[in-house]
């Protein structure tokens, strides 16, 4: 196993965590770390594949830096979106679907 | 000559940008000024494609594979088009509403105008990853649109949004890393002839990723889940934009992938597996549009519904006869900008008709048809492009589909596409109903500017007119 590989592997596994997280957890502050944990796992895949010549390749690596500063936005509205759902709702956590919305319960 | 290309893009960056720093009122201008003439930049950018063919525009003079390509063919052209045309009376419908409403909202004018520059700029782009960069731009200004309003549910709407769209993203983007990885380049153009039938393993994950991260985007059930809530509570005419316009941005780069990019390793389990998903989002989605009490989230289930229509083409037009594969593209792009028309004047006469009854639920529309004659009118023929009578664009669409199901053989998409008609006759047909009744002792009728009405019935007629105008637009579509 060569260092490329073991970089897109943990990437990838990283991409797992985040995902697995944002779904699974309900604290919005938790959504939104694993929604970073998930991005953190794609810059990797993305610089560690692309070094396979074993010469740095500076395509994607521009590429992950235009990444993170979209995350670093994503991340600021999430959070502005949760501390207004705080002071309105007292919860940090999205509330249940209103029952009888999206069900076809007779 | 004048290459409108770059100025569509600018266009709406500049007037946003003024009309945030202007406030609502002056920004409501500008909006409408810029609006008109990006509208008249796309009908150039339509007639030098139907001249010239399709049209690549380095950007700042570096081409790739240094700088950024963007490129324009007759399918994107034909998108351009469609977003200006429904933004447009938009602008001038959303003047009226915001008008009428006690305190106007600071950053409408801004964050629409930031997500028509990343709408165009989406259509005009050339690579996988300047995708993914104009994919999250208008992702983030339509998740501040849904929230543009404030109150605890349009603020969980817009999170329940935003991470529905980040995920979608996510996945995307592991697909583009995985794509470089494999092939050293992102340039559409330079992907498309190496990708072959012998493709590894990692470019399937890759289209898989990509097609996943951009079907939770375009609200293709089961992932529509984000959808209802967050068009069902924004503002009107962010709600049309949105279930017009938005969601078509993600479903155009899955045509664009599934059949410039990925077509060679495309299979005919997966696309009907895709169509499987299409029908489920038809029969779904009419019957729980025919179950809302309230006529905002009616109107957002029928997106849900309609969407499900769009991805019948992959079933009709992988492994079928060139004949009958160019006849399902071709409906399923007509339903697409049949669709968006057709929605925003929906969306935008149903919020008329709750401006001026005050009362979201459709129990509350009785007297509507006395009251609001030309704003129901303009309902009933959105309502015929959604049902998909004769002779609106949705009739069209929907020839070309049934035609291209006929000559495949494929009948179950028939039956699929019969029913969801139908469906879609009982829940519009469920509006008109209550609004024929007579109007209660008690009902009180807001008086509405004529500015109100008139631009969703222009865009209801536009939807019905479509379909008299289909053969020119599948002119340009088939522009390359």
């Amino acid at each position: 196993m060569n260092a490329p590989l073991i970089y897109a592997l943990t990437g990838a596994a990283l991409f797992v965590f985040g995902v697995t997280g944002l779904m699974l957890q309900a604290h919005l502050l938790r959504k939104i770390l694993a929604f970073n944990v998930m991005g953190s796992g794609i810059f990797l895949v993305l610089v560690g594949l692309a070094q396979r010549t074993g010469i740095p390749d500076p395509v994607p690596q521009a590429m992950v830096l235009t990444g993170i500063v979209v995350a670093i936005a994503a991340t600021a509205l999430a959070l502005a979106l949760a501390r207004q759902l705080l002071d309105q709702s007292g919860e940090m956590r999205l509330p249940e679907e209103e029952a009888g919305k999206d069900k076809l319960d007779v | 000559m004048f290459d409108p290309i770059p100025w569509l893009i600018l266009s709406p960056l500049i007037w946003a940008t003024l009309a945030f720093v202007q406030g609502p009122g002056r920004g409501g201008r500008l909006a409408v000024a810029g609006v008109a003439l990006q509208l008249a930049l796309a009908a150039t950018l339509a007639q030098q494609i139907i001249a010239g063919g399709a049209r690549v525009y380095a950007v700042g003079g570096w081409g790739a594979p240094l700088g950024i390509d963007l490129a324009a063919d007759g399918l994107s052209a034909v998108m351009l088009l469609l977003t200006q045309a429904v933004a447009l009376p938009l602008a001038f419908y959303a003047r009226a509403y915001f008008a009428a409403h006690a305190a106007p909202l600071r950053y409408f004018w801004p964050l629409t105008g930031y997500l028509l520059a990343a709408m165009n700029a989406l259509f005009l782009s050339a690579d996988v990853f300047n995708i993914y960069v104009t994919l999250e731009l208008l992702g983030l200004a339509a998740v501040g649109l849904v929230a543009v309003a404030g109150g605890a549910g349009p603020v969980s709407a817009a999170m329940r949004y935003l991470l529905a769209t980040l995920l979608g993203s996510g996945a995307y983007l592991l697909g583009v890393a995985l794509l470089y990885g494999v092939y050293g380049s992102v340039s559409l153009a330079a992907l498309a002839p190496l990708i072959a039938a012998d493709a590894p393993t990692a470019v399937s994950l890759a289209a898989a990723l990509m097609l996943l991260g951009l079907m939770l985007k375009t609200a293709l059930f089961p992932f529509h889940f984000w959808l209802p809530p967050a068009h069902g509570n924004a503002p009107a005419p962010v709600s049309a934009l949105l279930s017009a316009l938005v969601i078509k941005a993600s479903f155009y780069l899955i045509l664009r992938l599934w059949f410039d990019l990925f077509a060679p390793i495309a299979s005919v389990t997966a696309a009907q597996f895709l169509g499987a998903l299409g029908a489920g989002a038809v029969i779904w989605g009419s019957l729980l549009a025919l179950r809302q009490t309230h006529l905002k989230m009616l109107v957002a289930y029928s997106t849900v519904a309609q969407v499900g229509y769009l991805f019948l083409i992959f079933p009709l037009a992988t492994g079928a006869a060139a004949e009958v594969a160019a006849s399902a593209w071709q409906g399923g792009a007509l339903q697409a900008v049949a669709h968006g028309l057709a929605k925003a004047a929906m969306f935008a006469a149903a919020g008329a008709m709750i401006a001026a009854t005050g009362r979201d639920e459709i129990a509350g529309l009785a007297g509507v048809a006395t009251r609001l004659p030309l704003t129901l009118f303009t309902f009933v023929l959105a309502g015929m492009t959604i049902m998909g009578l004769p002779p609106s664009g949705g009739f069209s669409a929907k020839w070309l589909l049934l035609g291209a199901a006929l000559a495949s053989g494929q009948w179950w998409w028939i039956v699929v596409m019969l029913a969801g008609g139908l469906l879609s006759a009982a829940y519009v047909f469920k509006v008109l109903r209550q609004a024929f009744l007579p109007a209660e002792e008690a009902a009180h009728f807001k008086p509405l500017p004529r500015t109100l009405e008139w631009p969703a019935f222009l865009l209801a007629l536009a939807s019905l007119l479509l379909g008299l105008w289909a053969s020119e637009m599948l002119n340009l579509l088939g522009a390359a």
